[in-house]
């Protein structure tokens, strides 16, 4: 396979043209996303490739996007509708919720809703109010959809094409904080990484911490800088949040005993509540300290003077793994 | 020229309230008249029975069709096989046209999942209950038609006056007329959102003139006259198929009639409605309307008429039994279509659901 440089973004560009390229079903819709390309420049060159019939311009309108594609992906196409903000998916909020998770089982396999769809997501780009907001488990509580979260250029392609693939709706979420962060590569070609499978980034024996999105690299770098403290850190990167890799997570902890999650969606009710859960299922007996979370807080997303003190920062994830191995 | 070129505020009409002829007679063969009426009766006397089975505890809440029938039948009726509908939750008798059997529509209506199930060979979307959601799914079904080169099909989508308030509604029609589609959007205007008169829907003074803001065609129709329906409908859906240089293939069809009993079978609409409004929609009745409009073309006579109706009798009839003996639906079904392939979790809940089932029996489970 040939590899190229890529970072997430452009992963996801790249994932796109070559599911476009091998599936004629496939199609891109949203706003902006034509000759403009996308805000963030995620369908770059795609118009020109595809044409006006493959990559459409919508009218503004959120709950129309979702709810034509949910009627396009009932007739057999497989469109990937872009709205272009997280934040701004509440319009849609009905068709996800009333239509898009629950065709298939209202018409006991009759529909599948084969399509995915896209938003960027998540705080610390400076952007002004409803730009920054993470609520992957409004998704995540809906059962019928998927939720997936890359963190790297390769899963973000792998994960794209499987999410496209799929025969039910996948919500696919960007961290837009490492759009454009760092590069890694991708192969050319086609590949899939599998839609619930975390993955272990680093792997360590004292503490497990578990994490995901735009997280991960301040987690990755606070277990750098602990090691120094001789503390051997590992982390999982959870990749899918709905379903989750149950089996990673308590394997994980099984072995270190200890256990911190790192997210930027606020504490309550956030995916850290379903790690704890889950160990205090299926692991209590080798739980040495309680389980750790360094979240958002229970507030509105800032505006970005703020934002910093919100998202958990490199020193707070340090802290974090402190407290649970020093229990 | 076509039924369509004409103001959204004249009222397209081909039979008065006595079933004597005022306007252009649609091009329909004497066997689809019939069957027509056939259906029409047959909706009626399906949705009697249904609300007698909801008093009677035999099925759960149950929404009403009696007065809509005209607007139903003489719709679906224009639809070919190809074609496609996407109906709201009151549409029992379109839906019968569409290949959707009473057994199932009873079944849905007594809280079975299946009755949701659309035969493999009939092109129908499942019933939507959220108001208006369904409309973007026929722009975006009718778009993917497009999109396919399937431009020799139409699609037909019901919703009622009170969907016309919703964001839904109108992002539907603005990506219909942006994108071409061939859609019907069809509203049965039928007064009332449960208790709130269309008056308070909008200030427009007909729903038909809304699609002018969409650049689309918008047509008024008398609901409860089978043969304008038809013939509205059948226009729409050729001008979706074959439009005029420079016309646009959707439509939006107001048809005005009125729903004889309540909005759901738990509503009671004499808290909102006096005895007089519906006696005078009453003497509006399609049923009796194309019936003297047949009798007196020489199309149906008593004994023919005597025929439907035990036909029909016997047809609601065998339904009733069918869905009522049909197994309980297996519990474990519940967990087999939320995903195309089970998640560890489901599999998991699952085998912990049958477990506890096989420990505790149904009864543990079943409430009185």
């Amino acid at each position: 396979m040939s590899a190229q440089n890529l970072t997430i973004v452009q992963a996801v560009r790249d994932g796109l043209y070559t599911e476009m390229n091998l599936d004629d079903e496939v199609l891109v819709m949203g706003e902006d996303v034509g000759k403009n390309g996308g805000v963030f420049r995620a369908t770059e060159g795609l118009w020109d490739e595809f044409g006006d019939d493959r990559v459409i311009d919508t009218p503004l309108a959120e709950s129309g996007i979702v709810g034509t594609a949910v009627g396009m992906a009932a007739m057999g196409l497989k469109p990937v509708p872009e709205i272009q903000f997280s934040g701004f998916m509440y319009p849609g909020y009905d068709q996800i919720i009333s239509h898009m998770s629950r065709y298939r089982t209202r018409t006991r396999g009759r529909y599948t809703l084969p399509m995915v769809l896209r938003a960027p997501y998540g705080g610390g780009i400076r952007a002004p109010e409803s730009h920054s907001e993470s609520k992957e488990m409004f998704y995540a509580h809906e059962a019928g959809l998927k939720v997936v979260i890359p963190s790297t250029p390769y899963d973000t392609k792998g994960l794209l094409i499987s999410a496209i693939r799929d025969p039910d709706p996948v919500i696919f979420m960007e961290p837009k904080l490492i759009y454009r962060a760092f590069r890694g590569e991708v192969p050319e070609e086609d590949y899939t990484v599998p839609i619930g499978e975390a993955a272990v980034r680093r792997e360590g024996t004292d503490v497990s911490v578990f994490t995901y999105g735009a997280m991960t690299r301040p987690t990755l770098e606070a277990v750098e800088n602990l090691e120094e403290e001789g503390i051997d850190a590992e982390v999982v990167d959870i990749r899918t949040i709905s379903p989750m890799d149950r089996e990673t997570v308590v394997e994980s902890f099984k072995k270190t005993g200890r256990a911190v999650v790192v997210h930027e969606a606020p504490k309550n009710g956030g995916l850290g509540a379903e790690i704890t859960a889950t160990i205090q299922e299926e692991a209590l007996l080798y739980q040495e300290a309680p389980v750790k979370r360094v979240a958002g807080y229970d507030v509105p997303y800032p505006l970005y003077a703020l934002e910093d003190y919100y998202l958990p920062s490199v020193a707070r994830v340090e802290e974090g793994i402190r407290e649970a191995v020093n229990f | 020229m076509s039924v369509l070129q004409r103001d959204p505020q004249d009222q397209v009409r081909v039979l008065d309230e006595d079933g004597a002829v005022v306007g252009e007679v649609p091009d329909i063969d004497d066997e689809t008249l019939v069957e027509m009426y056939r259906n029409m009766r047959l909706a009626r006397h399906f949705d009697t029975r249904a609300v007698s089975l909801q008093r009677q505890g035999r099925m759960g809440t149950y929404p009403p069709l009696s007065g809509q029938e005209g607007a139903q039948i003489g719709s679906a009726i224009a639809l070919e096989e190809d074609d496609w509908m996407v109906p709201s939750y009151r549409e029992h008798g379109a839906a019968l046209i569409r290949g959707l059997p009473l057994k199932q529509t009873l079944l849905y209506w007594m809280g079975h999942e299946k009755g949701n199930k659309m035969p493999e060979d009939a092109n129908i979307l499942p019933p939507a209950v959220p108001i208006a959601s369904q409309i973007p799914h026929a722009t975006g079904a009718a778009w993917a038609l497009k999109l396919q080169g399937k431009t020799d099909k139409g699609v037909l989508c019901y919703f009622g006056d009170g969907a016309t308030s919703e964001g839904d509604f109108h992002e539907a029609l603005n990506f219909a007329g942006v994108f071409d589609t061939p859609n019907i959007f069809f509203c049965n205007n039928n007064q009332w959102a449960i208790s709130v008169p269309r008056e308070r829907q909008t200030a427009s003074e007909t729903i038909a003139q809304k699609a002018t803001a969409y650049g689309l065609d918008g047509i008024q129709v008398d609901g409860m006259d089978p043969l304008a329906v038809y013939s509205v409908t059948k226009a729409a859906l050729d001008k979706a198929k074959n439009p005029d240089e420079g016309e646009l293939r959707p439509t939006l069809i107001e048809a005005v009639q009125y729903r004889f009993g309540a909005h759901t079978t738990a509503d009671d609409p004499t808290v909102y409605r006096d005895d007089e409004e519906v006696e005078r929609w009453k003497a509006k009745d399609p049923i009796p309307r194309l019936e003297t409009f047949l009798r007196e073309t020489g199309r149906l006579d008593d004994e023919k008429i005597d025929d439907i109706e035990s036909d029909i009798e016997a047809t609601v009839a065998d339904a009733i039994e069918a869905a009522e003996s049909d197994p309980r639906p297996d519990p474990s079904e519940m967990f087999e279509y939320a995903y195309a392939e089970q998640t560890p979790e489901i599999r998991a809940q699952r085998e912990e659901f049958e477990a506890l089932r096989e420990k505790v029996g149904d009864e543990g489970f079943l409430r009185e």
